[in-house]
């Protein structure tokens, strides 16, 4: 299989213009003849949904929450990076582009994140157009902050919300389309597999959570924007619903998975308290900007740390990385916790975690001044773990976070599959092997509003669509593929709950596939997970009916596809032996601990097709090829 | 410490409910209110019985499908704090609680402590929006907004749309939600050509709903998890005047 990125060519600050003047439009009169199917409601699949219905094509758009407001693109906090130099420090669109291939450790194709750069200035325009209310200065203008691997400060913020904000403004623009007529809703229903007909991605099964009813829905293409895998690792500051389902059938049809094993780490989450832990909470990484990393110098001191003398505490981001400090990439500030800890200096009960202390910014700046930028922070921490910040330092470890790694996809956003496209986290593009902080946000709303739309036309003015219904032998084969798996899940009557399986799978993923991995793990955890999946089918213990809602049955179909998207995560792990962004082999590493990258050997995507359980997937590599930022070792310091 | 739970447990919307008890010997303090639920569903999966529903998702107090009533207080004793942030700490040894689904006619019982919330998507959809399609914003520092009204919008835009203020209020009235909504949009220079035709259409739909009308109980406000406040339903209650003497003007002027 040849992967044709259809990347375009020559100077990079035109290629997207160039390249959409060169796509095919349709007439306006034509869009309402076309069907479009969004799976997934967060930014990039509510503002897709939204746009393609606002351009006139017939969308219909499916999430699994009871509404398209919860998708989990509500909890980012920190903020959304834009090019727009407002601050006069330097910030440009070449600047975002450069710093956002560079964080990604060179994993990334070139002509995909300088098109990001260019949008994200359209991006916050759009939104504050939507009511956004983003932080103001007194002036009335925009204000900015600063965030971990950037110089400038270009990330727009709206109080520790951020995300909220922006998934409202995509939320209400699709309820308005809703209302409108142009989009049909499907709330509380699952996709649960992709209908390929005559090479075509044409449709979908899905099943309604609260009947359980299995209906297929017929289009002429097919969105998913159905988020990341973070929870194959069980404990993550995913919400518990988000899965891997929608992307992970859709592989199993045929589109490909790339990059599985880029995972990124956040560092500023808050430590976990005990067994009973079902998921972690990230404080936003923002955070950072006015807190300062430290822990004991000693290895051993129980003191507490009001109690613990400046000359006795190392500031390690600050010691190692005197040019960026504390506001190192996420990868590096993730790692350099976990060292500290290993080497015995963590702080608190379990020992895993490091400080996070706001006493020197409170001295400068006041009180009021740090209750302003992170009041609702504050308060979580404070609610989570019954400690005041504002007196004692925080405690943070890092934790699972976001996924870089998804279903290959073209410059066009469509993946091998004709007709499948996939945006925001539940595709690979854009972030390489390591996300900076913002941008999470910068990509879901570039795809969905801004690219998607775009390109999506090409597509269908470019192919002939025979009419298809519901009766197709496609869709009956996937129809009753799915209702076999119901039935299985459900006939199983083991001795073991949906979530000791999914926890067993989290624990070998964070101990062998997590932070920091190295062969002979990867192999262990190889050998351990077909073992797990085998028993988890012999022995899992699902109650119930499937004709009612039945949210064991739900988690079990997801864990089911966690169990086998685990495995491609640990091989991908293995076969790329070097270390890049978020993605470390222990085995490679520079004198100096950090991340050895072998370019001539790895500097390409991944991208992994299925072969059915059991056999080894077949392995695609997408060369990338860097005209602009030169390969170089990252350096923070 | 010990916890004793009663919770309302009902198969679907059409059959009766009723209270079940559940005693819980070992809940550790760290735990979250949803934690303690975790743990008795594994018990009960492990005896055989069926799982109590629940509605959850970010478990971070922001996507706001989470939420019951727990000894007659949306989110329980906590304030502004939902359910999932509520920690069992805050609860003593010894302690019974009651849980019981969000109870408004708009808001029908799916299955145990699950209620169907799509009223409120139904209300925002009628209006709760600015019309701006996209690729057809000016740039983001053409239009200037005084700092405190990008405060007050943002207080107001916190909301999470988990439904406490409906389950709370004597009336079951949307108020608090439509109002968050409207002062959100309305406080900034870009919601002010919609703003009648917003509240207008936004209280008609929540009149279709079924949704109760305000008699200022205040329960909404002392309930809400995210700290919006009832001043905005008076900012509702003016746009709504407004907007019908300026509907009525206009109709008039012919």
């Amino acid at each position: 299989m040849e992967l044709n990125s259809k990347s375009p060519t020559g100077p990079i600050e035109t290629r997207w213009e160039r390249h959409r003047f060169n796509l095919k439009l349709v007439n306006p009169a034509n869009k309402r003849k076309y069907t479009i199917l969004v799976v997934g409601t967060g930014l990039a699949g509510g503002s897709a949904a939204a746009t393609l219905a606002e351009l006139g094509y017939n969308v219909k758009c499916f999430c699994f929450q009871d509404s398209p407001r919860r998708a989990h693109s509500i909890a980012a906090q920190g903020g959304i990076n834009a090019a727009k130099n407002y601050h006069n420090d330097g910030d440009s669109v070449y600047r975002l582009f450069y710093d956002t291939v560079k964080g990604g450790d060179f994993r990334s194709r070139e002509s995909n994140v300088h098109r990001l750069a260019q949008i994200s200035l359209n991006i916050i325009d759009q939104c504050v157009a939507q009511g956004v209310p983003f932080a103001r200065e007194y002036s009335g203008y925009l204000d900015n902050r600063s965030f971990g691997g950037a110089q400038v400060s270009r990330t727009f913020y709206a109080r520790g919300q951020t995300g909220q904000q922006l998934l409202l403004g995509a939320y209400q623009a699709l309820e308005r389309q809703i209302g409108a007529g142009q989009v049909q809703m499907f709330p509380r229903t699952e996709m649960l597999d992709l209908v390929v007909i005559d090479g075509k991605a044409r449709g979908i099964v899905t099943r309604n959570l609260l009947t359980g009813k299995i209906e297929s829905h017929l289009g002429d293409a097919v969105v998913l924007g159905t988020g990341g895998y973070g929870n194959v690792f069980y404990l993550s500051t995913n919400a518990k619903g988000s899965n891997a389902t929608a992307i992970w059938r859709a592989h199993r049809r045929g589109a490909l998975f790339a990059n599985p094993c880029f995972t990124q780490i956040h560092p500023t989450c808050i430590p976990v308290s005990g067994d009973y832990q079902s998921k972690l909470t990230l404080m936003s990484e923002s955070l950072r900007n006015d807190g300062r990393v430290w822990v004991p110098l000693q290895t051993g001191d129980n003191r507490p740390p009001n109690k613990i003398p400046e000359a006795e505490r190392d500031y390690f981001l600050e010691r190692k990385y005197p040019s960026f400090g504390n506001l190192v990439p996420r990868d590096v500030a993730s790692r350099n916790a976990k060292q500290v800890c290993d080497d015995g200096r963590g702080v608190g009960e379990t020992g895993l975690a490091v400080y996070l202390d706001f006493r020197d910014a409170i001295q400068r700046l006041g009180k009021h001044v740090i209750k302003e930028r992170y009041g609702n922070l504050f308060d979580m921490y404070e609610r989570i773990t019954g400690e005041d910040p504002y007196n004692a330092p925080m405690r943070i470890f890092p934790a699972i976070h976001y996924t870089m790694g998804g279903l290959w996809v073209d410059y066009n956003l469509m993946s091998n599959l004709p007709g499948l496209y996939v945006i925001g986290e539940a595709n690979f593009s854009d972030h390489g092997a390591n996300r900076l902080g913002a941008s999470a946000l910068m990509q879901g709303l570039a795809d969905g509003y801004f690219v998607l739309p775009n390109t999506i036309g090409d597509y269908l003015a470019s192919n002939k669509f025979d009419r298809v219904d519901t009766s197709h032998a496609a869709v009956r084969d996937a129809e009753s593929q799915v209702a076999g798996i119901t039935r299985k899940l459900l006939a199983a009557k083991g001795t073991r709950s949906v979530d000791s399986y999914h926890r067993e799978l989290g624990k070998i993923m964070w101990e062998y596939c997590g932070m920091a991995r190295n062969a002979e793990g990867l192999k262990y955890a190889l050998s351990k997970i077909p073992d797990l999946r085998e028993q988890f089918w012999r022995d899992v213990k699902v109650l119930g009916t499937d004709e009612e809602l039945n949210q064991s049955l739900e988690k079990a179909g997801r864990v089911a596809d966690f169990l086998e998207l685990a495995e491609l995560t640990c091989l991908d792990a293995l076969d790329r032996n070097e270390s890049c962004g978020g993605h470390f082999r222990e085995e490679y590493q520079t004198p100096e601990g950090e991340a050895a990258r072998d370019d001539e050997r790895y500097s390409y995507a991944a991208a992994w097709e299925f072969r059915g359980i059991g056999n080894a997937p077949v392995l695609h590599k997408e060369p990338l090829t860097f005209e602009y930022v030169h390969p170089a070792q990252r350096s923070y310091k | 410490m010990r916890i004793t739970l009663h919770i309302w447990r009902q198969r679907n919307a059409s059959e009766k409910g009723r209270m079940v008890r559940y005693d819980l010997p070992d809940v550790s303090e760290h735990m979250s209110f949803l934690e303690m639920l975790d743990v008795l569903n594994e018990d009960l999966i492990a005896k055989g019985e069926d799982p109590v529903a629940f509605d959850h998702d970010c478990r971070e107090g922001i996507c706001g499908m989470c939420g019951c009533m727990v000894n007659g207080v949306a989110h329980g004793p906590l304030p502004e704090t939902t359910l999932c942030q509520l920690h069992m700490r805050h609860f003593k040894d010894g302690d019974v609680l009651y849980l019981e689904p969000w109870r408004a006619k708009a808001f029908p019982v799916v299955k145990d402590l699950v209620v169907d919330r799509s009223a409120f998507d139904r209300i925002i959809a009628a209006g709760g929006f600015i019309s701006v399609s996209t690729g057809s914003a000016p740039d983001g520092n053409a239009v200037l907004v005084p700092k405190e009204n990008a405060e007050r919008s943002m207080d107001a835009a916190a909301c999470i749309g988990c439904g406490a203020c409906v389950a709370m209020c004597p009336n079951a009235s949307a108020s608090l939600f439509m109002a968050a909504k409207i002062a959100h949009l309305g406080l900034l220079p870009q919601g002010q050509p919609e703003r009648h035709q917003r509240v207008t259409a936004m209280v008609a739909q929540a009149q279709r709903e079924v949704f109760g009308s305000c008699t200022n109980a205040g329960e909404c406000e002392a309930v809400c998890p995210k700290g919006i406040k009832l001043e905005n339903i008076a900012l509702m209650n003016r746009d709504f005047l407004s907007a019908n003497w300026v509907g009525r003007a206009t109709v008039e002027a012919g």
